[in-house]
């Protein structure tokens, strides 16, 4: 998992260094933020809870605070408390502070990177608009279905994958979302998103949004392919566009 | 009625008894009535082999459903049936036992033991199954228990507790019937247990012998064991072993030390878990054993079912054990003594660079956070086995291309509760991405091969190399059946029940049941007929050919 992790700060430093540098007050280790989960999970979820919701006007996952805004600032509330909200003062050392501190930073995801979050109206004007991301993916009934369905999107995956999602698509691709080539024995190729597979068959969407099942034995060609047809949004959207995407996209949650 | 008492008198005076459905002897030549299935693996060899052969690959196409049972109860259905004159005795979660017409699947009766609320197991509700000597069914129970059942009606005769089930003992096996003897092992190596093997007189419960699967103080081995660790090293005993007659020895494969993911909490090789142990079936006295992962960090349960074989070895006629192993090493053993005599991986390995000329792995532990290949579930795992004597292969269910990556952390040990020492994720091929996990997550294959796929592996132990690998998408669990038309029955994850070409290991046959596959199929013979009977989710299927179809 570590290499993945590097793997993704390399990725992340050769295409978009300016959006990294943007979101992030520090560099966090993957230990880092393993060691904030362990000490978020047994120190502080009992009144932030397990998803950093739990106190009133505060969203420690989405990074919405009501006293601080930088790391120093963390880091200060963690060994003071807060006398007037009930929040003890914590007797932390430095790493451990660093843990908790990159453990927020990361969206909860302790396996993941820092995330930044703008504003969610912006950013459902960008998904619909400049984005164009509605011309693949649909969103509470709009849009187009050959690729997934974001309506529940905060629901399924992390923000610090939605955020990988958007910057580097093919590198978070879920594998069972691989678009498919297929070549019947008549000839007729059949291009598609898997929507599930197994030893003798496969299931797709096809580019005209049609479910199609395919018996592999009757296959000329059967290709599963490893790269994304979604183009990164640093290539259309600033950094600050992207947070405020990644807004909008937070507050999809499913029915 | 007095005539009746009068002449069971004489006959018993003469020596006579009345016909006990199922005794010893024919229980030790199971192999000659191949119309029943007499113990978990067929018979004491654990071959899962069968001599029937009216099923054929030229026929099998017109195989048919005939029949259905539905469990009443969710979860993964391990349950292996037993088939005795035209009657099949299955389980069902957690400890119902039922009986079944073989040929029409409607039930004479149905027993249901409910264990106690206080029963801890660590992967679920399972039981593998019964077994049958004379009139009488032997269940080992979720808490721990061993309920002795009368085949006929159904009611219970006696139940003894063999292990205590507020230390989260629990008995998930197919108890073994030898001689005149029921032996069970226990279950609970996820909760700091200290495992055993133990006899027990099969008409009254009195406990014959008991062995543990740890040596105590003063015992050969206890120093495998650092300080006290050895009182909680759990080395769990949860899968059916086999039996040589001739040379009266019975075989265990023996489970993971505990805590589960922490060696450091017990240095040393920790005997005998992860062990094979060969005990003499009269006294329980450990006669041999060999230890295929010492000072196990990764979960690799040696609770596979050791298959016994019978073949030539560098040209001389050899007694031996054929082991694929969790760890992701395929072993050929010497089954008078333990001595290794061949062993190679059949899938990637990494947490050992090899074996050195005694077997011994020779580790190589990963760096923390990095992936260990065969991951958690293993190469393989409690899957039964087969081997065809006909085609010379043994065939095993493998996982290949999985890994998982562990954590380990010091666990303080409470009586009862779970003692891990860690945990692990499986490696996946972008962070955050679905996974397999013990059993199938969902009909809907979102994880996919690129976390691991499963396969049938037609191991040559001449050659110590695959015949053959017929891979599937998902990673299976299902147990082998072979034939003596060479048919290879087996299964999966994805709900397919195949039949395979136990040459070739072409497809002849498929059709998909739906639910997942985690036990062996079984064949048996009623009236003429040939059945074959799996379980898919929850459902035993039997089928049969077609009426008609030669």
């Amino acid at each position: 998992m570590r290499l993945l992790f590097w793997a993704l700060g390399f990725l992340l430093a050769g295409s978009t260094g300016s959006f990294a540098q943007a979101v992030q007050d520090h560099q966090y280790s993957t230990a880092d933020i393993e060691t904030g989960s362990r000490l978020y999970a047994a120190q502080c979820a009992l009144c932030h809870g397990v998803t950093g919701d739990g106190v009133n006007g505060i969203n420690l996952r989405l990074g919405q605070f009501r006293r601080v805004a930088s790391d120093d600032d963390l880091a200060r509330v963690l060994a003071t408390g807060v006398a007037g909200a009930g929040m003890p003062a914590f007797k932390f050392q430095a790493a451990e502070v660093n843990g908790i501190i990159a453990f927020i930073r990361a969206g909860f995801d302790p396996t993941g990177t820092p995330v930044k979050v703008g504003t969610a109206a912006k950013g459902q004007a960008l998904v619909d608009g400049k984005g164009r991301c509605l011309t693949c993916h649909r969103i509470n009934g709009r849009g187009i279905r050959t690729a997934p369905d974001l309506s529940d999107i905060a629901a399924v995956r992390t923000p610090a994958a939605i955020q990988r999602s958007l910057l580097d698509p093919t590198s978070a691709m879920l594998p069972i979302n691989r678009p498919v080539r297929a070549v019947t024995r008549q000839g007729r190729t059949i291009r598609g998103r898997r929507l599930n597979e197994d030893m003798f068959t496969v299931q797709l969407m096809d580019e005209e949004e049609q479910l199609v099942s395919l018996v592999k034995a009757d296959l000329r060609e059967y290709e599963v392919l490893k790269t994304s047809t979604m183009p990164s949004a640093a290539k259309t959207l600033s950094p600050e566009e992207i947070a405020d995407v990644m807004a909008y996209l937070l507050t999809l949650k499913g029915q | 009625m007095r005539r009746t008492v009068l002449v069971t008198a004489l006959l018993a005076a003469l020596g006579f008894q009345l016909q006990a459905q199922v005794p010893t002897d024919r229980i030790l030549r199971a192999a000659a009535e191949p119309q029943n299935w007499l113990t978990y693996n067929g018979t004491y060899m654990s071959q899962r082999y069968s001599t029937l052969a009216q099923i054929t690959p030229a026929n099998v196409a017109q195989l048919e459903s005939k029949w259905v049972v539905q469990n009443q109860v969710f979860g993964a259905w391990q349950s292996n049936p037993l088939v005795v004159d035209g009657v099949m005795y299955l389980t069902q979660r957690p400890n119902d036992v039922m009986a079944v017409d073989a040929k029409t699947g409607r039930l004479f009766w149905l027993y249901r033991y409910t264990p106690s609320a206080d029963s801890k197991v660590c992967c679920g509700a399972n039981n593998r199954g019964v077994a049958i000597l004379g009139d009488t069914l032997y269940m080992g129970t979720l808490d721990g228990h061993l309920v002795a059942i009368d085949a006929r009606s159904g009611r219970p005769i006696w139940n003894i507790e063999v292990g205590d089930v507020k230390l989260a003992y629990s008995i998930t096996l197919a108890p073994l019937i030898i001689k005149d003897k029921v032996l069970v092992g226990v279950g609970g190596g996820e909760f700091g247990i200290r495992g055993f093997v133990v006899a027990y007189d099969a008409k009254t419960g009195k406990e014959a012998w008991r062995t543990y699967t740890i040596p105590g103080p003063g015992e050969p081995g206890h120093d495998s064991w650092e300080g006290d660790s050895w009182k909680t090293g759990g080395a769990p005993v949860w899968v059916t072993g086999s039996y040589d007659p001739a040379l009266n020895l019975v075989y265990w494969g023996v489970g993971n030390p505990g805590p589960d993911w922490n060696p450091d909490q017990r240095a040393g090789d920790n005997l005998y878990s992860d062990s094979v142990i060969a005990l003499d079936v009269d006294t329980g006295k450990l006669k041999w054993h060999f230890q295929f992962t010492p000072n196990d960090g990764y979960d690799y349960d040696s609770t596979q079912v050791p298959v016994l074989v019978d073949a030539n070895w560098k040209g001389t006629p050899s007694k031996l054990m054929l082991w694929a192993n969790r760890n992701g090493y395929f072993y050929v053993l010497d089954r008078t003594n333990g001595k290794f005599l061949a062993g190679t991986p059949y899938v990637k390995v990494n947490w050992s660079s090899g074996l050195d000329a005694n077997g011994r792995p020779i580790p190589t532990p990963q760096p923390p956070g990095q992936p260990t290949w065969p991951g958690n579930q293993g190469g393989t795992n409690l899957y039964p086995p087969s081997y065809s004597p006909r085609t010379g292969l043994f065939y095993f269910s493998a996982w290949q291309d999985y890994a998982t990556i562990y954590r380990k952390e010091t666990t303080k040990f409470e009586p009862g509760k779970t003692f891990l020492g860690g945990g692990f994720t499986v490696l996946a091929p972008v962070p955050g991405a679905p996974t397999v996990g013990i059993g199938r997550r969902s009909p809907i294959n979102n994880w996919t091969d690129e976390v691991g796929n499963g396969a049938v592996i037609a191991m040559d132990p001449q050659t110590m190399k695959p015949r053959w690998t017929t891979p599937q998408f998902d990673v299976t669990d299902a147990g082998m059946l072979t034939t003596a038309s060479d048919i290879l029955f087996t299964g999966g994850r994805e709900g397919y029940f195949l039949a395979l070409d136990a040459n070739t290991g072409k497809v002849l046959w498929k059709t998909n049941l739906g639910g997942q596959i985690v036990m062996a199929p079984i064949t048996y013979q009623v009236e003429g007929k040939q059945y074959v009977s799996v379980i898919s989710g929850h459902t035993l299927v039997t089928f049969a050919l077609r009426d008609g179809v030669k």
